[in-house]
C-alpha cells in the first residue's frame, strides 16, 4: 500500500494505492496521524487506487476519523471502487461513513 | 457404535428423567411441607434440564482428525498476555512461542508495562506491546482491552492467544492452521491442560469433561467456544466483529444522546443563566440544530455528517453568543474612548478582542459550559466513542470473561469454530485454594454477565443448537442454588422427620433409581474413562461461589454495581489450611454430621421411619463425600515434584 499526501487549500488529500488490508492498516494510521499532527485536521482519503479493503482497513479508517475529530476537524472518504463500497455495506459502515464521489466534493459543503 | 450407545443413553435418560420429575410434580409433592418440597422439586427439575442439555451436547459429539496443511503464506502473530506474572514465567512462555515452527511474530502484551520485561523482550528479539496513551483515564477492559490494543498495531492474518503460563508446543500452528482453509472458520480452540497438577487433582484444575466431550459436542453444533488461551483466531473475523459492534454502538449512542438533548435543554432553560437573553438565544439555536439532526437521523443520513454538522452549528451558535457579548463590551469601550480619557493599564483594546472571542468560543470556555448538562449531552452525539480508548473493540468487553461473549458474537455473524482435541500447550494451574476460588468466581461471574447481557436464547442470528449450547454452559453455573436444597433436604428429614415426598414407597424407587443409574452410565460412556468425579464434586461443593457469582453479576448488570468482592487477605501456604475460605461448606458438613446423630436417635425413639432414615442417611453420606473434596483442597500444600511459585495465577 502506497500513500501520497498533498495539501489542498481546504484539506489534506491522501491517496492510497494498492490493498488496504491488515498490512496497510497500521501504515494508514501513521500517515494520517502525521498529517493531523502537522496541523491539517480536514482530511480526505482518496480510495480511487485502492483495489481491495478488508475489515482491518476499515477499522483503520475509523481510528483515523477519531484522530481528525479530536483535532477539531473531520475525515472523509472519496472515490471508492465497487469492492470497497461492498465492504462498507456488508459491515453497515455506510451508515456511519459516507463515500463521496470525488475528493473535492467531500468538503464542498463545509 | 459408541455414538449409537451415547444416543440411546441420552434418550433413556430423558425418558426416565421426565417420568420421574413428572411423578414428583404431579403425584408426590408433600404440600403440607411445601417450604422444603417445592424447593426440592425445583432443584430436581433444574438438574433434569442440566442433564438434558448435556445429552443434547453429546448428541452430535464431533471427533475431528488432523487439520491438514496450513493455508499457504499464512501470517501469524503470537500474543502472550501478561499483567503481573513473574518475569521468568512470562519469558519461558515467550521463548517457547518464539520456537514455534510455523513462521510468525511473537509479541508480549504487557499490561503491567514493566521496563524489565521490555528489556528482556528486546534482548531476545521479541515484540513488546503496552497500552497506547489513548487508554489513560479510560476503561481498560482487562485482557480484552490488552488484546484489542495489540490488534491495532500488528498485522498477522491469524492470532495465537496464550496466557503467560501456557507454554506452547513448537507444532501448535502447523497442527491447527489447516482448519482455516475453510474460509468461514474464525476460531480454533485447543485444550487447556496443566502440568502442575497431581493425579488426584485436589483443586479440580483439569477439566477433562469440558476439554473433551463437552467442547466436542458443542463443535458438532458449530458452537465450540473460545476459552481465552490456546486458541487461534482469524483477524478478519475479529475486525468485522469490532466494526459491526462499532456501528451498533455509535447508532445507539447518537440516537440516545439526541433523545436526551431535549430534557437537557428544558433543564437549561430553567437555570439562572438562561435568564440572560443572549444565553436563551443560544439555547434556541442549539435546539434548532438538534431538531435538524434528529430529522436527519430519521431520514438515514450518514452519522459522520450528521454529527459533524451538529457540532459545527453548535460551535457557531456559541460563537455568535460570545461575539454578541463582546460587541456590547466593544460598544462600551467605544463610548469610553469617545470621552477621550487617558487609557489605563489592563484595559482591553478592540484589536485584542478578536483573539479573545476565539479563546472564549472554544468548547470548554464557551457560554455552553455554563449550561453544563447540554454540553455533556452534545458531546455524546459523536462517532468517535469518546468514552472508549479505541472506537473499534474487536474482543467483547461486556463481561470479565471476554472469550465466551466474543465467540458467541462471531457465531452470530455466521463464522464457524473448531475444537481441536490435542494438547498443544502446557499450562500452570493455581496451587492454592484461594487463587483457585478467585479464578472460579471470576469465570462464573463472567458467564452469568453474558447470560444477563446477551442471553443466547434471544440471539436471533444464532441457530437453536448454538443458542442451547451457550445456554447449557450458563445454566450449569446456576447449580449453587440447587446444591443448597440438596444439602438441606436430608437434614430436614433426619432432624424434623419431615419428608418433602408424600411417601418413600416402591413408586419412588422404581422411578428414581433407573433414572440415576442411566444418568451415571451416560457420563461413564461419554467420558470413556476420563475422571469426571472431581468435576461433579466441585459443581456442588463450590455452591457459595456459584451463588455469589450470580448475585454479584446480577447487581453489576442491572444496577451497575462493581463486581468486586472482598479480597481475603493473602494466606501463605505455611500458615496452614485456609479453613476460613470454605466456612459455609464446613458449617454444612457440621450440620450434616449432626443430622446423622439426631436421625439415629429419632429412629431409636421411633420418631422416624426406617426406610426414610436409610434413604436420607445415604443421601447425607453422599453429600459429605462430595464436600470432603474441600478438606483435601484446603490442606493441599501445592504441587510437589517441582518447586513452583504459587503466584502463577492462571490469567
Amino acid at each position: 500500500m502506497q500513500f501520497t499526501v498533498e495539501q489542498k487549500p481546504r484539506y489534506a488529500h491522501i491517496t492510497g494505492t494498492g490493498r488496504l488490508n491488515m498490512v496497510g492498516a497500521p501504515r494508514l494510521r501513521e500517515v494520517v496521524s502525521k498529517v493531523v499532527d502537522e496541523g491539517s485536521n480536514h482530511v480526505v482519503i482518496d480510495l480511487g487506487g485502492t483495489e481491495f479493503m478488508d475489515s482491518s482497513g476499515l477499522g483503520a479508517l475509523i481510528g483515523c476519523l477519531k484522530l481528525a475529530r479530536q483535532a477539531g476537524g473531520d475525515l472523509r472518504i472519496a472515490n471508492v471502487r465497487p469492492q470497497v463500497r461492498m465492504v462498507l455495506e456488508l459491515t453497515s459502515m455506510h451508515r456511519v461513513l459516507n463515500p463521496y464521489d470525488t475528493a473535492d466534493a467531500a468538503f464542498a459543503d463545509d | 457404535m459408541n455414538r449409537f450407545l451415547v444416543r440411546l443413553l441420552v434418550v433413556l435418560t430423558l425418558l426416565l428423567g421426565v417420568n420421574y420429575i413428572a411423578w414428583r410434580w404431579l403425584e408426590s409433592l408433600n404440600w403440607s411441607a411445601w417450604w422444603i418440597a417445592v424447593p426440592l422439586v425445583l432443584a430436581e427439575t433444574y438438574s433434569l434440564i442440566d442433564v438434558s442439555l448435556f445429552g443434547l451436547t453429546v448428541w452430535r459429539l464431533r471427533r475431528r482428525g488432523k487439520a491438514g496443511a496450513p493455508p499457504p503464506g499464512a501470517t501469524v502473530d503470537v500474543f502472550i498476555t501478561t499483567y503481573d506474572e513473574p518475569l521468568d514465567l512470562v519469558m519461558g512462555t515467550a521463548l517457547a512461542a518464539q520456537a514455534i515452527r510455523h513462521p510468525h511474530s511473537t509479541w508480549i502484551l504487557d499490561d503491567g508495562a514493566r521496563p524489565e520485561l521490555e528489556a528482556l523482550a528486546a534482548e531476545h528479539g521479541l515484540g513488546y506491546l503496552t497500552r497506547s496513551e489513548d487508554w489513560a483515564d479510560r476503561p481498560r477492559h482487562a485482557k480484552a482491552g490488552n488484546l484489542n490494543n495489540a490488534l491495532m498495531t500488528t498485522q498477522g492474518e491469524f492470532l495465537l492467544i496464550l496466557d503467560a503460563d501456557q507454554v506452547p508446543d513448537p507444532g501448535i500452528l502447523d497442527r491447527t492452521l489447516g482448519w482455516f482453509n475453510d474460509r468461514k472458520v474464525a476460531l480454533v480452540q485447543t485444550p487447556q491442560w496443566f502440568v502442575n497438577v497431581p493425579r488426584h487433582d485436589p483443586l479440580g484444575s483439569q477439566a477433562p469433561l469440558f476439554y473433551g466431550p463437552i467442547q466436542q459436542g458443542k463443535d458438532g453444533w458449530n458452537a465450540a467456544f473460545f476459552c481465552g488461551s490456546n486458541a487461534i483466531l482469524r483477524r478478519e473475523a475479529l475486525m468485522q466483529l469490532g466494526l459491526s459492534g462499532y456501528v451498533r454502538e455509535v447508532e445507539h449512542d447518537v440516537k440516545d444522546a439526541l433523545a436526551r438533548t431535549r430534557a437537557a435543554l428544558r433543564k437549561a432553560r430553567r437555570s439562572p443563566e438562561a435568564a440572560n437573553p443572549v444565553v436563551a438565544g443560544m439555547l434556541d439555536d442549539v435546539e434548532a440544530a438538534t431538531e435538524r439532526a434528529r430529522a436527519e437521523l430519521k431520514a438515514g443520513a450518514p452519522l459522520t455528517e450528521l454529527t459533524y454538522r451538529l457540532q459545527r452549528e453548535v460551535d457557531a451558535a456559541a460563537r455568535r453568543t460570545v461575539t454578541r457579548d463582546f460587541s456590547q463590551i466593544e460598544a462600551d469601550l467605544a463610548s469610553i474612548a469617545a470621552l477621550e480619557l487617558p487609557p489605563e493599564d489592563g484595559m482591553v483594546w478592540p484589536d485584542e478582542l478578536a483573539s479573545a472571542v476565539d479563546r472564549m468560543s472554544r468548547r470548554d470556555l464557551s457560554p455552553l459550559a455554563a449550561v453544563e448538562p447540554v454540553r455533556e449531552v452534545l458531546e455524546a452525539v459523536s462517532v468517535d466513542r469518546p468514552g472508549e480508548a479505541q472506537p473499534v473493540m474487536p474482543l467483547a468487553t461486556i463481561s470479565v470473561t471476554e472469550d465466551m461473549a466474543t465467540a458467541m458474537r462471531l457465531h452470530g455473524l455466521g463464522w464457524r469454530s473448531v475444537y481441536h482435541h490435542e494438547i498443544l500447550a502446557h499450562g500452570l494451574a493455581p496451587e492454592d485454594l484461594k487463587t483457585m476460588l478467585t479464578q472460579r468466581l471470576r469465570w462464573a461471574q463472567g458467564t452469568v454477565q453474558v447470560l444477563l447481557r446477551e442471553n443466547p436464547l434471544l440471539q436471533r442470528r444464532l441457530g437453536w443448537g448454538q443458542r442451547l449450547m451457550y445456554f447449557a454452559t450458563m445454566w450449569s453455573y446456576l447449580s449453587g442454588f440447587a446444591a443448597v436444597v440438596y444439602f438441606a433436604a436430608p437434614i430436614v428429614y433426619l432432624v424434623l422427620g419431615i419428608l418433602p415426598v408424600t411417601s418413600l414407597s416402591w413408586d419412588f424407587f422404581v422411578r428414581f433409581i433407573p433414572f440415576m443409574v442411566v444418568n451415571q452410565l451416560l457420563f461413564l460412556v461419554v467420558g470413556r474413562g476420563i475422571p469426571t468425579w472431581r468435576g461433579q464434586q466441585y459443581s456442588l461443593a463450590l455452591f457459595p461461589i456459584w451463588i455469589r457469582a450470580c448475585t454479584t453479576a446480577a447487581r453489576n448488570v442491572w444496577f451497575g454495581r462493581p463486581l468486586g468482592f472482598a479480597v481475603t487477605p493473602k494466606v501463605r501456604q505455611d500458615a496452614g489450611p485456609a479453613w476460613h475460605l470454605i466456612r459455609p461448606q464446613l458449617v454444612v458438613m457440621g450440620l450434616l454430621a449432626a443430622a446423622l446423630v439426631v436421625g439415629t436417635v429419632r429412629l431409636a425413639a421411633g420418631l422416624n421411619e426406617p426406610v426414610g432414615t436409610l434413604v436420607n442417611v445415604a443421601w447425607v453420606a453422599f453429600d459429605l463425600v462430595v464436600l470432603s473434596v474441600l478438606v483435601t483442597a484446603a490442606r493441599y500444600p501445592g504441587f510437589e515434584p517441582e518447586e513452583r511459585s504459587a503466584d502463577a495465577v492462571h490469567g
